[in-house]
């Protein structure tokens, strides 16, 4: 039987794969699988009298079921909603049409734009916040007096510290922050448009704005994903920004509280608040699951509709 | 042979040098008072380290909103210095049932201190205490004279001259009456609610009311102080809503603004960057010869660390940070931060001096949130920041702003009579 043959042959393990993997599969499990699953399981204790006891979904119940928890929760998934709303309205428009003046070939000193409008992402944001913070200051900013110098004072307010304009301020200080990082993206992509296809485009008489709409969009498409997908992650899991501008508080009252500062909040305490690493944990599992849904709705939903060409 | 003696030697003598090595004992301090390093490691450690040669010290802090949060990772971790720092109630209180810090009350200079000194770092029943007091801080207004001067306004006694001069201010316009922002929310709650509070809820005795059950937030003694909150909001700079703390600070030492609902620990800082000459009053009385009270808050403390190696060397230190000698050093390196131990100490000031006379004349209690208040969920201190913020906005009627306080308080805290 030709079976019997094979098997007495049997397929080598092939050493050099588990050894080069192995350093990356580790460290990544040791820094990233294993906490992961760490938060879990502790969203699934309490600790009472001292102990810590296993509780189940205690955690959880309380986190929807108690006003004083479920309140701020959905206040917090509002406002992550509304700060990721505005990056995709905002932020990604603006990096392709960004991408697409750049990749213009009689655009002159591109590679300064270039450079200039990605230097933001690269700074930390305690520094941003901070800049942005004294820009806006009613007190010191230069924003009332640049609009006083158009004429326009009476527009400004002092934004950050009003209910209705704080997050979406914070928002759009972030898309500025973050703008390059789809324009570098989309850059890219439009780089590796062969010329062949935009001249044969041409020939039919395709040139200017149409020739964007009817074969670079469609073809960049796929990296617009991708970013929009990065976008949602780094929305969802963002803190660093209203923590250094309005504060653990995320104040006023709660408008700019997202779901990383009201877990940093919960987990690590805050002021008279003392630490709850459970509730925290159960926080962080719900935002995991957040993501996770996110993620799979655009897995499974877009990612495979998406029309691929290849160039 | 010789040979063999001169290794015999040399071993010997490095034994002898581990030996005294050993002896000498290095203990680290953590704290959040990271403006006051160079205090400590100028006049502090070498006064003590002058008196205990073989204890050295290490004063190693963090950023202040940071603190609680590293110093219980740290502790959880094994990796947190030999003596802690104290925040007052709670966040302490927490740390020693966790067995995070040692029992101190039978520490030779704990007897320096009186109960409500210690009450901050004492187990609800007083049985036990476990951070020695280091300094307390007092509420109050701090004023521009050469403002007032100029204006010819005097130091308001109760709260209609207090509004009186404020309108005098914002008639003339040269100044903006009063420096304080909502943004970080403290504020209003610290510098406001808990510095005029105290008038309308007579300091000790309306805390222990609201402790014991008998008074409700929703009362009109503990919703008067927001009223008066309501009306600051015309006084403030523009834009206060975005002002943070650090730009009332600014805008008071660059003399743009008159007065300053302050806690003096900002006199020493203010003392170097103000170039006109400030003076103090307290808390305005609601009316003319009212008995006044004032926030004395119990605020810094240091205590041991249960697992330290060094638990004689660490006792050492804090027995000499009870005494008066420390008291006094503490006090004048750092004008504003009063001790608070029994033994009176001379303050050299203007003033802080001015703050600390107030001791005499008014009577002391501390911030009503701290105490056991603060243990539940919604977290009574936070929701004083936001509601004290969201009153003087006007977006919040200070009776709303009582009634939801007094609703969250209770829907956990079962008083104690």
């Amino acid at each position: 039987m030709p079976g019997t043959a094979v098997s007495s042959h049997a397929p080598r393990i092939r050493w050099h794969i588990v050894v080069f993997l192995a350093p990356a599969v580790l460290v990544y499990t040791a820094v990233m699988i294993l906490p992961l699953f760490d938060t879990l399981r502790l969203a699934l204790y309490d600790e009472v009298e001292g102990q810590r006891v296993f509780v189940g979904l205690e955690n959880f119940r309380t986190l929807f079921g108690d006003p004083n928890w479920s309140r701020q929760f959905w206040n917090a998934l509002a406002n992550n909603f509304w700060f990721f709303l505005i990056h995709m309205a905002v932020q990604n428009p603006i990096g392709i049409a960004l991408a697409a003046i750049l990749s213009n070939p009689r655009l002159r000193f591109s590679g300064f734009y270039r450079s200039a409008i990605f230097i933001p992402t690269i700074l930390s944001f305690v520094i941003v916040g901070f800049a942005w913070k004294l820009i806006l200051s009613p007190i010191w900013g230069i924003a009332p007096g640049m609009l006083d110098a158009i004429g326009l004072k009476s527009l400004f307010a002092p934004w950050l510290g009003r209910e209705e304009t704080a997050l979406t301020t914070l928002a759009l200080i972030s898309v500025w922050q973050f703008v390059g990082i789809p324009m570098m993206l989309i850059y890219a992509a439009l780089l590796s448009i062969p010329d062949e296809i935009l001249e044969a485009g041409e020939c039919d008489g395709v040139t200017g704005f149409s020739a964007f709409w009817k074969i670079k969009l469609p073809l960049i498409l796929p990296s617009i994903g991708i970013i929009s997908i990065l976008t949602f992650v780094a929305n969802f899991n963002a803190f660093d920004l209203i923590y250094a501008a309005q504060g653990a508080l995320a104040g006023p009252d709660f408008s700019s509280d997202i779901l990383g500062t009201f877990l940093y909040r919960t987990f690590f305490g805050f002021q008279l608040q003392l630490g709850d690493p459970h509730m925290g944990s159960a926080i962080a599992s719900a935002m995991f699951a957040v993501i996770l849904i996110g993620v799979c709705l655009y897995l499974f939903g877009i990612q495979t509709r998406i029309r691929r060409y290849q160039l | 042979m010789t040979k063999r003696i001169f290794a015999g030697a040399l071993l010997g003598s490095t034994l002898l040098t581990g030996i005294a090595q050993a002896q000498e004992v290095t203990l680290t301090i953590e704290s959040w008072r990271n403006d006051d390093l160079s205090i400590w490691q100028d006049q502090i450690i070498p006064a003590f380290e002058a008196a205990h040669p073989d204890i050295k010290l290490d004063f190693t802090p963090s950023a202040p909103a940071e603190y609680n949060a590293v110093l219980n990772s740290k502790l959880d971790a094994g990796s947190a210095g030999d003596l802690i720092t104290c925040r007052p109630f709670d966040a302490s209180l927490a740390l020693y049932d966790g067995g995070k810090l040692a029992d101190l009350s039978d520490l030779d200079g704990m007897s320096n201190f009186s109960d409500v000194a210690k009450s901050g770092w004492s187990t609800d029943d007083g049985s036990a205490t476990y951070c020695v007091p280091m300094a307390s801080v007092i509420h109050g207004f701090i004023y521009n004279k050469d403002a007032f001067d100029e204006l010819g306004l005097e130091e308001p006694a109760t709260v209609d001259a207090f509004f009186a001069v404020l309108d005098a201010i914002k008639e003339d316009g040269g100044y903006i009456p009063m420096a304080m922002g909502t943004n970080d929310q403290w504020e209003a709650a610290t510098m406001g609610y808990q510095n005029i509070g105290p008038n309308y809820w007579k300091g000790e005795e309306g805390r222990q009311a609201l402790l014991s059950g008998e008074a409700s937030l929703s009362d009109p003694e503990w919703v008067a102080p927001y009223e008066q909150l309501a009306r600051w909001g015309e006084y403030l700079g523009d834009g206060f809503e975005a002002q943070t703390y650090p730009d009332s600070q600014n805008l008071f030492t660059l003399g743009r603004a008159a007065i300053y609902p302050a806690g003096s620990w900002e006199v020493s800082g203010f003392n170097t960057l103000a170039d006109f000459e400030m003076g103090a009053f307290p808390p305005p009385v609601p009316n003319a010869g009212d008995e006044c009270y004032i926030s004395d808050h119990t605020d810094i403390g240091i205590g041991i660390n249960a697992a330290t190696e060094h638990p004689e060397a660490a006792k050492t230190f804090l027995d000499w940070v009870a005494s008066p000698e420390f008291a006094t050093l503490y006090a004048n390196a750092l004008p504003g931060f009063f001790p608070l131990s029994e033994t009176p100490v001379e303050i050299e000031d203007p003033l802080a001096q001015e703050f600390a006379s107030w001791r005499q004349e008014c009577n002391s209690t501390i911030r009503s949130t701290y105490q056991i208040l603060s243990r539940g969920t919604p977290n009574l201190e936070n929701e004083t920041w936001n509601a004290s913020a969201q009153v003087i906005k006007g977006a919040e009627t200070p009776s709303d702003a009582g009634a939801r306080l007094q609703e969250g308080l209770a829907s956990w805290y079962e008083p104690k009579p």
